[in-house]
């Protein structure tokens, strides 16, 4: 019962989040309240635990709320992770169902005139939009907003070790040789600076 | 069969390499699928992307379905999600059933601060690719500063913008079309 109630409540999330990992969250915060599978308490921290692991933040709630769920109600492990497969298996359905609807759609009809006029526009858009993200992380990871508004000096603003590695990396992802590297091999590196310094300690 | 298992391996790598959700995602794809297996060119990943914004679900997963459906069709497209959706699976289950209090952890912490340096600055080189070739002239150059601006300033939702942004380069096209 509870794995066709889970089914339900995703598939619901995965067709109305429109928007990214992110616009999962208040579907999952009216769904703990509705059918009391989990705390807002218990949510705070499997956001965390979504957007500090690797792998789309959406996917990741999904796995965690249907582990939680599932392995509460009956107090099962094995059951909880049936649970986690259940939830991101509905999640993902109808984005997949409506994508592929999409994308054939498209394949008909790329060279028609008003198709290729809307990616026109579309294109520096989506620059503009994945820019526009970018900007946010980096109010996050090489700022600190908050220790400014606590003091009001312009210089507590700045995070300097973070810059300082920000400079750092590119440099590095722009020198000949170095920047074909996989990205990973830059994460992992800030990663290891990050543990060394103590980044945001 | 093998280009099926190299989706799933393919985006299960892109899956398990991404930190920080849908955006974070576009370097490696850049790296993946567009310079290493080339099912995808850089203007059509960001169309994927584009549409991704406004369809329901996750961006990662609809970008893996649109590559996937690309190359081999619908069987192609399940492959591809299986494979971004795997690792999260196997990653969140471990953590869910051993690792409990893995936000907690102070080095993880430090390391995650770290990581989100990284995730800045592939961004920016990837937005530097990308720029060069979404904005070939002025009025594109004018979308994408409106956009931009719009975003970061006013918070104008994607779902609003990307149609809007449609409708404009339809608009702006029948216009030069009319002055020839």
């Amino acid at each position: 019962m509870i794995f066709l109630q889970l089914f339900w409540e995703f598939f619901k999330t995965g067709l109305f989040a429109v928007g990214g990992g992110m616009a999962t969250v208040p579907f999952l915060y009216d769904m703990g309240e509705r059918m009391g599978w989990f705390t807002d308490a218990q949510l705070a921290d499997m956001i965390a635990v979504a957007d500090s692991t690797p792998g789309p933040i959406g996917v990741n709630m999904a796995t965690y709320v249907g582990y939680t769920s599932v392995s509460e109600a009956l107090n099962s492990t094995l059951m909880g992770v049936f649970g986690a497969l259940v939830a991101t298996f509905s999640l993902v359905l109808p984005s997949v169902i409506v994508v592929l609807i999409v994308a054939k759609v498209l394949k008909a009809f790329k060279d028609n005139f008003y198709v290729k006029s809307a990616f026109y526009g579309l294109r520096p858009a989506s620059t503009g939009l994945i820019t526009a993200a970018g900007c946010t992380v980096a109010a996050i990871a090489l700022l600190n907003i908050d220790l400014f508004k606590e003091t009001g000096k312009f210089l507590d603003v700045l995070n300097i070790p973070a810059l300082i590695l920000a400079a750092v990396l590119i440099v590095l992802t722009n020198v000949k040789g170095i920047k074909k590297l996989h990205p990973v091999v830059f994460i992992a590196f800030s990663a290891i600076v990050g543990i060394v310094f103590k980044f945001g300690a | 069969m093998k280009e099926l298992f190299q989706l799933f391996a393919s985006f299960a790598r892109i899956g398990a390499l991404t930190f920080g959700g849908g955006y974070a995602m576009l370097p490696m794809l850049q790296k993946e699928v567009v310079e290493k297996h080339k099912w995808a060119t850089e203007e059509e990943l960001m169309d994927y992307y584009a549409i991704g914004q406004c369809t329901p679900g996750v961006i990662a997963v609809n970008t893996a379905t649109f590559v996937g459906q690309s190359q081999r069709g619908t069987l192609g497209a399940v492959f591809a999600t299986a494979g971004i959706v795997f690792p999260s699976f196997v990653i969140i289950s471990l953590i869910a059933t051993v690792l409990t209090n893995f936000s907690h952890i102070p080095e993880v912490k430090y390391a995650f601060a770290g990581i989100r340096v990284c995730v800045c600055v592939l961004i920016l080189n990837a937005v530097i690719k990308l720029f060069k070739k979404s904005v070939p002239d002025v009025v594109a150059g004018i979308i994408f500063a409106v956009v931009l601006l719009a975003s970061v300033i006013f918070d104008v939702s994607p779902i609003l913008i990307v149609p809007i942004a449609a409708v404009i380069g339809i608009g702006v096209q029948l216009w030069r079309c009319k002055q020839k």
